[in-house]
């Protein structure tokens, strides 16, 4: 018995373009160990929702996996083919998006979007298949299940939407439940309710690992944290010990710009610059450009992850020494 | 001579909806906003608070109720005697994206309003003024020409606040500015607002469904659920004492960026959210509130000062 | 103390970082991508070129007159000195082509380009103003594309009488119903634009709204719409020269050339078959470049 679900080594992701290769997802490495909730945080276009697409294997063409392995419960998945992918997704892997109205069929009731999933993966008969529909819908707490059975996704709130389509991924009971930003969308009362529910399905035996770029969420549900950078991996830690201590200039950027808003300081904290263009990363270290902190051997080579403490590593050259800031 | 720049009375919009439906997007909205001031409006999607900022600044049209700029009334304005006013009031967008033009280079669609209300004698004039204008919002010069398809979210963003404060308005509606950007630019465009707040004597209408985002920005704080007012008044107290059980749940709600933090009763707002198309009777927050009693359902609350706070609630002040 | 020093790092940030932002895509950058995903429409392109060229310089790539008759090598097959044949007249058939060419060309430029513009302008102005304005002009254009294309042409003709301008004004009245629909849809769905919405709070003109923001934004629209419009133009000029309502003899078109040759089909074939595929080739040469630039500009204004 694994007691990983997910393994991610070394992964690597191309993705050819008009002006040269570019690489969304750069050497990353990262576990989900069984019933967990693990996090991936990072700002627009560090490569957190392409990990996850290229896990489940739905890379957007012409983007290819050009090296490393995944492991779902031991099981090496990275060269299947694409009808075995399929088998996987669904019953062994589910995902579930930010825009809940993009993903479902506008033109299908939900009810029969959530049959259809459960008779893809598994021989029952059609009354056999509403039935398990509808216990998961009571499951995720959708009020008055057989009247939303009957209904368009465009009848439905954008949180109830989401409901749907976690039970959509829910009703095969997967090993693993990739959530891409999944209350980004949702209001903050809606949201709340949301993240309770993963809670809930991590307790049944899902493991789960949440992409997001909200900080807050990532504190609320998560035990394990990866923080990414064009396409790396920086530092990753456990939650506590990520929240208490970010190492990586990144990471403590990002929680000093977090903080100074909630504490209302008068001038706030940024990390300033933007997020660079993949196409022209620098040379060394991929937040040399913005680092309060770079140093000469910053800017030409780059660093590797490096643990500090146990769990706890940091991709950065002066980690041990104390920051500055 | 009015002692506020902008204020409501009134204020109601509704929307036919599909099935002869009305959708009661505002409804009996009263406010004023201060020169020199931000109100910080927040809530929800569906609450209307995206509506009243563009009535706020005449670009949609009320069904009932009363705008004033400077203490005259816009809403039943002729279009020749409000034409003048249109360039005070201005609004910053929300999406980065689809609020510039992508067919226009940066210089052209900052230049717009300048060209637009003639404040500028030659091209050259007008190209001048537009330079000036990123430099203050922080868009390096060298990409006058360039479209908005080759900047990042926060630099379109800068671009849009640069066209919003080209024609010198007294009074912005920012719409959402920063909610589709990552944190890191987030808070480089909300220094960027404060600091032309202050440098350019600007009076603001922050909407936002970020808590605390608005509290950074904001003196004021007004409370929107569907379609009218919960809660206003001096943001930090309605932070620290929010009396009304919405403002409540939304400050409960919010997932706090520390693991110490995590399980905490939270209490979650009960059955579903009522539809702007069929709102509840009486106070409209009632179907999802744990207090409400029988006179919620029969008798609307009125806005009631407690504690230099206005609050929509019967039972605000009896805790 | 720490605002100057953030704002010293700001300012360094932003200098170093001056590079991230995206280089300017030149139109060289899409022709190069058009090149790459799509052949057949550089290919076409350059065949349009050829052609343009061809009929162009034509007195000089042929040693013949367009009308220099010599009866004495009527109907004679393709050979070394007449490359295409001669036709009833003794005329090269080559020649007739080439100048002829002229004409089909300028058939399916010169409405296409008309009726663009008619169309676009008419249709931004009913997509735009709505109400009565909108349904006067489109009920116009309803009526218009209600009749057969062709039909509503041979009435024309037959009503103004032969000659090229009148073809001109004939083909640009029967296309612009068409371009003025996609047009009109177009603008609706920019009407409700952000950047429409902020060009109106910035308190443009509605005229300048529609010239500056709503017509460039149909451009890609339009381009396509003009390339796919050429040969529907060709088409029906040759079906109207054909039918002996568009160029009237002794000049050359396609269209007329096969029309006369219609008589000696069996015994001079040649005299149909050059004209009906030069007609062909230069239609599908059209229609292939239309599509690729469709292909070429949609994706990049969504792919952002």
């Amino acid at each position: 018995m694994n007691d990983r679900t997910l393994e991610v080594r070394n992964l690597t992701v191309a993705i050819p373009t008009d002006r040269g290769v570019v690489r969304p997802v750069n050497d990353v490495s990262l576990e989900v160990p069984a019933g967990s909730i693990t996090g991936i945080v990072g700002e627009s276009g560090c490569g957190k929702s392409m990990t996850a697409r290229a896990v489940t294997g739905l890379l957007p063409y012409p983007g290819k996996v050009t090296g490393g392995t995944v492991r779902l419960c031991g099981r090496e998945i990275t060269g299947l083919p694409e009808k075995e992918r399929r088998k996987l997704r669904g019953s062994e892997i589910s995902m579930i998006f930010q825009e809940p109205m993009t993903s479902l069929n506008p033109v299908v009731k939900v009810g029969k979007q959530v049959d259809e999933a459960i008779r893809l993966h598994t021989e029952c008969s059609r009354e056999e298949a509403k039935g398990k529909t509808l216990a998961m819908f009571r499951e995720v707490e959708i009020p008055e299940a057989e009247t939303r059975y009957h209904c368009y996704p465009h009848q439905l709130s954008g949180g109830l939407r989401q409901r749907v389509m976690i039970a959509m991924a829910m009703v095969c009971r997967p090993k693993l439940l990739i959530a891409d930003e999944p209350t980004t969308a949702l209001d903050v009362t809606v949201e709340a309710q949301i993240l309770k529910l993963l809670e809930r399905l991590r307790v049944a035996g899902t493991s789960v690992l949440i992409i997001s770029h909200n900080l807050g969420v990532i504190a609320q549900v998560c035990d394990f944290v990866y923080v990414m950078y064009a396409g790396r991996i920086v530092e990753q830690a456990a939650t506590e010990v990520l929240f208490s201590r970010p190492a990586h200039p990144y990471t403590r950027g990002l929680f000093r710009s977090v903080n100074s808003l909630r504490e209302g300081s008068d001038t706030l904290e940024t990390i300033p610059g933007v997020v660079p263009n993949l196409l022209r990363l620098p040379a060394g270290c991929s937040f040399s450009l913005r680092c309060g902190q770079c140093g000469a051997d910053c800017e030409k080579n780059m660093p590797e992850l490096t643990e500090t403490e146990p769990g706890h590593r940091v991709r950065c050259f002066l980690t041990g020494k104390e920051g500055t800031e | 001579m009015s002692e506020y720049l902008v204020e409501a009375r009134e204020l109601t919009k509704e929307f036919p909806a599909a099935g002869k439906k009305t959708v009661h997007a505002v409804s009996g909205v009263s406010l004023q906003i201060r020169k020199g001031e931000t109100l910080g409006l927040v809530g929800e999607s569906g609450c209307g608070k995206s509506t009243l900022g563009r009535l706020l600044i005449h670009t949609l049209q009320p069904t009932s109720g009363e705008v004033l700029f400077r203490g005259q009334p816009v809403t039943r304005m002729k279009d020749s005697d409000f034409k003048p006013l249109r360039k005070e009031m201005q609004l910053v967008f929300q999406d980065p994206y689809a609020s510039l033009d992508p067919r226009m280079t940066v210089r052209d669609l900052v230049a717009e309003p300048i060209e637009t209300w003639k404040l500028c004698g030659s091209r050259e004039e007008v190209t001048d003024r537009v330079r000036d204008l990123l430099r203050a919002v922080g868009v390096p010069e060298e990409f006058l020409y360039r479209y908005p398809h080759q900047f990042s979210g926060g630099q379109r963003q800068r671009i849009g606040i640069a066209r919003a404060i080209a024609a010198d308005p007294s009074f912005i509606v920012c719409d959402e500015p920063v909610s589709a950007l990552d944190v890191s630019v987030q808070n480089q465009i909300l220094n960027l607002l404060k600091e032309l707040k202050e440098s350019r004597d600007l009076t603001y209408l922050f909407i936002s469904h970020d808590l605390s985002v608005v509290r950074y920005l904001a003196d004021r704080v007004c409370v929107m659920f569907l379609g009218r007012i919960c809660e206003i008044g001096p943001t930090e107290a309605v932070y620290e004492h929010p009396r009304h059980p919405y403002t409540r749940f939304l400050l409960d709600a919010v997932p706090v960026p520390d693991p110490a933090a995590r399980g905490k009763e939270v209490r979650l707002l009960k059955g579903e959210a009522p539809s702007p198309a069929d709102p509840p009777s009486g106070c409209r927050f009632r179907t999802r509130c744990p207090y409400a009693t029988e006179r919620c359902a029969a008798e609307e609350p009125a806005l009631r000062d407690v504690n230099g706070v206005q609050v929509a609630c019967h039972r605000a002040g009896k805790q | 103390m720490l605002r100057t020093k953030q704002k010293q790092i700001e300012q360094a940030a932003d200098l170093r970082l001056q590079s991230q932002i995206g280089e300017e895509e030149r139109f060289g950058d899409l022709m190069r991508r058009m090149a790459r995903e799509n052949k057949t429409a550089v290919i076409s392109f350059f065949v349009i070129i050829l052609m343009a060229l061809a009929a162009a310089l034509a007195p000089l790539l042929t040693p013949y007159e367009e009308n220099g008759m010599d009866l004495l090598h009527r109907l004679s097959a393709p050979s070394a000195e007449h490359l295409l044949g001669t036709d009833e007249g003794g005329r090269d058939v080559l020649t007739r082509l080439l100048f002829g060419a002229r004409v089909s060309l300028l058939i399916g430029v010169v409405p296409a380009l008309l009726s663009l513009i008619l169309g676009a302008v008419l249709g931004v102005i009913a997509g735009y103003r709505g109400g009565i304005t909108d349904a006067v002009i489109m009920r116009i254009a309803d009526v218009t594309l209600a009749f057969p294309s062709m039909l509503l042409a041979m009435v024309m003709m037959y009503a103004l009488g032969g000659g090229i301008l009148n073809v001109f004004l004939t083909l640009t009245l029967v296309n612009w119903a068409n371009v003025a629909r996609v047009v009109r849809s177009q603008t609706l769905k920019l009407k409700n634009s952000e950047f429409v919405e902020a060009a109106r709070i910035i308190g443009v003109s509605r005229d300048r709204i529609m010239r500056r923001h709503i017509l460039p934004n149909c451009l890609p629209t339009l381009l396509v719409l003009f390339t796919l419009n050429i040969p529907a133009s060709i088409l029906t000029e040759s079906s109207l020269s054909f039918l002996g309502l568009g160029i009237q003899p002794p000049n050359a078109s396609w269209g007329l050339m096969i029309n006369t040759g219609r008589q000696y089909l069996y015994n001079a074939p040649w005299l149909s078959f050059a004209p009906g595929a030069a007609i062909m080739l230069t239609v599908l040469a059209f229609n292939f470049l239309g599509n690729g630039l469709l292909d070429v500009l949609d994706p990049r204004m969504q792919k952002q």
